[in-house]
């Protein structure tokens, strides 16, 4: 909870005014009894004043679960009007401008929905923006995740679940994107017909088995209509729910910081703390891609048109959680093997699936890698800062930035236009871009966080800035500084270093002897106890010489 | 093992040093304004109260819009022509959602207890007891199976459940049909071209004459035999024959000889999907005869039987052979030579048309 910066602790107003007691016994001990009679309830409900931790980055995952909500609730009012069918029919609803236009019952059952249905259109707009937020918090919170080193035993399986949630969140928005039938969803379509078709050996028999014989057919979209409400909403829920329980079963892991450990947890009761604070939130969230829905247009449908399989339009793009794989296509160059008589598609196959894979199992993988690497065994439930695991967070912003740059890929025709610069230059750039930038990005983050755990050290030693400037009485400047709190030292102070695996008996392999080096050098020591008190004397010294000077100042300072 | 939880870095060598400051404990508990004044907290509990009294009032705006205004009508803000039902639909809904959930977070804040409650962890791992006792009942249980003397029933169980696979698997054998070399052959080698089939515009299904098409102009066409296809044949015709014809000046431009009689006076025809992933390819560049897909950006060079310059496609554009009937007007004198469209698996694709044929 906010606290404020600084109190009085003189003020009258501080006093603590406790309520009465009540004596009686709770009014809601005969319903409750009726209903714990038959199921045993108070078993069953367990622990309703259970612990969670306060902390802002929390609330990514809950912005994630809230939009997932929100997708059950508009998706199941959609599927009340929507048709999932690609038999041809003639337009004659009440958009004008397509009168008579042959289209899919798919692409006519989405105009009904958005011109006949009343909030048929708000409820597909949020639909559409709550999905984007859904991939998206989920990405965020599996950043933070990341950072914050939470994917440490014993939470490695929850890890999995949430790498399989968001693998699968991107094919359930995928799915979705292609219902309406329209030209867009329809080239995205054609996409994956041509991602299909190039994978090795079975690539052909995959395309006709997915589409039900030759592009497009007329079974694709009654079969992702199939996946996109009932398998892949059921697999997110069930895995939501593995997910949701490991989290109560491990109990939330917290920030460092005065009285937490590995053996405690500190924060505020379920009930009736969170049951207000998350409740509360959800309804923002729902708010706010109700704002959206209202305000911002998303895929106005009528205005691209049914699908048509001779047209496209320049710009074409996914939705942007697919643009990595966009960007991929683009830039690949175009690589493919003849051998005994067979065409292997490497330009589509490697950039496609193989992209994705390389994603989701090297994130599924890490927390594995990093704990072989570290050799650590320990149960972590305090979170590190992601300074003080400067390889980690190096490695984090660098797979940022290679997604970066492939999500900057898919769109090279439009930096193009809006640049003025060539696009063929711009896919030049991109093909060394993804494989440079990320480099960088890991040399120039770990040098950043080796800067601010010196800053740490530092400001542990030194305490913080007063901002008040003293002159000395032969003309030097300098700044005086408060000593920290003992919280916030110990807080700063807390955290293991990690450190190199020392064979100690047992054999450690060269690879993972360099490695774990590697994982730990160029850390900055933490001030130790000793440092700290002569600092701390120090400072005592230069202030009791410092006090006159700062008196006599002013005075001295006019000319 | 809930032993290990402080115990951090075993293998290194020496523990982690502990902090260098000693852990002053849980932080005193500061009282809120609200905590210590009645009233602030009064003042609180109205702005609470009058939140949720305007989410009725917001409620029934929504109805009135949803009964009253047209489902037409358009609202101009800011320039900005927005649907009015909608947008006012959700700025209700949004705004009431809005209220609800900022009164139960103001609530929680500054009414609700702050006191912050330390818990206990304790590791993942169950207490070794529970282990040994599970160890034991299972031990137990599978003493009672019999199956450690019975060994027949386990492994015969486990080849049945296995075997149950396979009619689950081969029930998909129909998803859809095998791409044998026969089926290939009718469906993704083949498209409705033909010889002597029209080519006509795309849009009106009208003929084209050769001598009506300039220099420097490209047209998007169809088979005239389109015409005749309806529905889900219609769509996958259309995905495979829709192609574009191009006159350029035949100076200009490098045709090969074995296509020296593709092409009338300099207009040629070329498949328009594109040889990557199948894009409709629709950019052209008049004056360097390059042709852009606009989903990837591949790029074909038609003054060059339409190779391909730049991009992730692989393999040229397949070109229509084309020539006049009696009357001037372009007709095909075959299907292509080559599938349309995205390479597959099971041709080798090299043999198509690369720089420096003849």
């Amino acid at each position: 909870m906010a606290k404020p910066a600084q109190i009085n602790p003189s003020s009258p107003a501080m006093e603590v005014r406790t309520p009465p007691q009540e004596g009686s016994p709770s009014k809601l001990a005969a319903p409750a009894k009726w209903v714990d009679d038959r199921i045993g309830l108070a078993k069953l409900l367990g622990n309703i004043r259970k612990i969670f931790p306060d902390h802002w980055s929390f609330l990514l995952g809950e912005i994630a679960l809230y939009s997932f909500v929100i997708l059950l609730i508009t998706g199941i009012f959609l599927t009340i009007w929507f048709k999932p069918s690609m038999t041809e029919v003639e337009y004659a609803g009440t958009y004008q401008l397509m009168r008579g236009v042959p289209m899919s019952e798919a692409f006519a059952s989405t105009l009904s929905l958005s011109f006949d249905i009343r909030g048929g259109l708000l409820v597909r707009q949020i639909h559409h923006w709550a999905a984007m937020l859904f991939v998206a918090a989920m990405t965020a919170h599996m950043l933070r995740v990341f950072f914050t080193g939470a994917f440490r035993k014993p939470r490695e399986l929850n890890w999995l679940i949430g790498v399989g949630l968001l693998s699968i969140g991107l094919i359930e928005g995928f799915a979705g994107y292609s219902l309406p039938d329209d030209l867009l969803s329809g080239t995205g379509l054609r996409f994956v017909d041509g991602l299909v078709r190039s994978i090795p050996l079975i690539g052909t028999w995959a395309e006709f088995f997915v589409f039900g014989g030759e592009f497009p057919g007329d079974l694709i979209i009654p079969r992702l209509y199939m996946v996109h409400i009932l398998l892949v909403p059921g697999l997110l829920l069930g895995l939501i729910s593995a997910h949701m329980a490991l989290l109560v079963y491990h109990k939330h892991t917290q920030w460092p910081g005065p009285g937490r450990t590995q053996r405690n947890i500190q924060g505020y009761p379920f009930f009736p703390i969170y049951v207000a604070k998350a409740g509360g939130f959800f309804f923002i969230v729902f708010a706010v891609t109700i704002l959206m829905g209202a305000f911002m247009q998303i895929n106005p449908v009528w205005i691209f048109g049914p699908y048509n399989p001779a047209q496209v339009t320049a710009g074409s793009q996914p939705d942007w959680y697919m643009g990595f794989v966009e960007g991929a296509i683009r830039i690949m160059p175009n690589w493919e093997w003849h051998l005994w008589g067979t065409t292997w598609s490497w330009n589509i196959f490697l950039p496609g699936v193989g992209l994705m894979g390389l994603l989701f199992t090297s994130l599924a993988l890490y927390p594995f890698i990093e704990a072989w690497i570290t050799g650590d065994t320990s149960e972590h439930h305090l979170l590190d800062r992601p300074r003080n695991a400067p390889v980690r967070t190096g490695l984090g912003v660098a797979g940022m930035a290679a997604y970066g740059m492939f999500w900057l890929s898919g769109g090279n025709d439009i930096l193009a236009t809006q640049f003025h610069v060539s696009l063929n230059a711009v896919t030049y750039f991109m093909r060394a871009a993804v494989f440079v930038v990320p480099v960088l990005a890991f040399i120039v983050t770990k040098r950043i966080c080796l800067s601010l755990q010196r800053a740490d050290r530092d400001r542990v030693l030194h305490g913080s800035e007063s901002g008040v400037i003293v002159r000395s009485p032969d003309g030097g400047y300098s700044e005086a500084h408060q000593p920290l709190s003992q919280g916030e030292a110990y807080t700063l102070t807390r955290h293991p270093q990690p450190a190199a695996l020392v064979p100690n008996g047992k054999k450690v392999g060269r690879l993972r002897q360099r490695l774990s080096h590697w994982y730990a050098a160029g850390q900055v020591p933490k001030p130790t106890a000793a440092e700290i008190a002569e600092a701390a004397h120090h400072a005592a010294v230069e202030d009791g010489h410092d006090a006159p000077a700062l008196e006599g100042g002013d005075s001295g300072d006019t000319p | 093992m809930s032993t290990d939880i402080e115990k951090a870095h075993p293998e290194h060598g020496e523990l982690t040093p502990d902090s260098p400051v000693p852990d002053p404990g849980v932080e005193e508990h500061v009282p809120r304004f609200t905590d210590v004044d009645q009233a602030a907290a009064d003042r609180a509990y109205r702005q609470i109260v009058g939140m949720l009294a305007l989410v009725p009032v917001l409620v029934i705006g929504f109805l009135v819009v949803y009964f009253a205004v047209p489902r037409d009508a358009e609202l101009m803000v800011f320039g900005a022509n927005l649907k009015m039902q909608n947008t006012l639909l959700g700025l209700t809904a949004g705004l009431a959602a809005l209220l609800i959930g900022v009164s139960a977070i103001q609530w929680a804040r500054v009414l609700m207890s702050d006191e912050e409650i330390v818990g206990e962890r304790h590791g993942a791992a169950s207490p070794p007891e529970a282990r040994e006792r599970v160890l034991a009942d299972l031990e137990t249980g599978i003493e009672g199976s019999s199956i450690r003397r019975r060994r027949l029933i386990g492994s015969g169980m486990a080849g049945a459940l296995g075997l149950m696979v396979l009619p689950a698997v081969v029930s998909l054998a129909d998803l859809g049909p095998w791409p044998t070399p026969a089926v290939r052959a009718e469906t993704i080698e083949k498209t409705i071209w033909a010889e002597g089939v029209h080519l006509v515009n795309d849009v009106t299904y009208r003929r084209l004459k050769a001598d009506e098409i300039e220099v420097g102009q490209l047209v998007n066409a169809e088979p005239e035999t389109l015409q005749d296809l309806e529905g889900t044949a219609y769509q996958q015709a259309k995905a495979k024959a829709a192609i574009i014809i191009v006159r350029m000046d035949p100076n200009s431009i490098r045709i090969p000889e074995s296509r020296q009689d593709w092409q009338v006076n300099g207009i040629l025809c070329y498949s328009k999907i594109c040889t990557h992933v199948g894009c409709p390819i629709s950019l052209w560049e008049q004056q360097t005869h390059h042709l852009l897909c606009p989903c990837h950006q591949s790029t074909f060079d038609l003054g060059n039987s339409g190779v391909v310059v730049f991009g992730p496609a692989a393999r040229s554009l397949p070109q229509l052979p084309i020539t006049t009937d009696a009357d001037g007007y372009l007709v095909a004198r075959s299907d292509f030579t080559v599938p349309v469209g995205p390479s597959f698996f099971e041709r080798d694709s090299s043999k198509d048309f690369v720089e420096g044929d003849r």
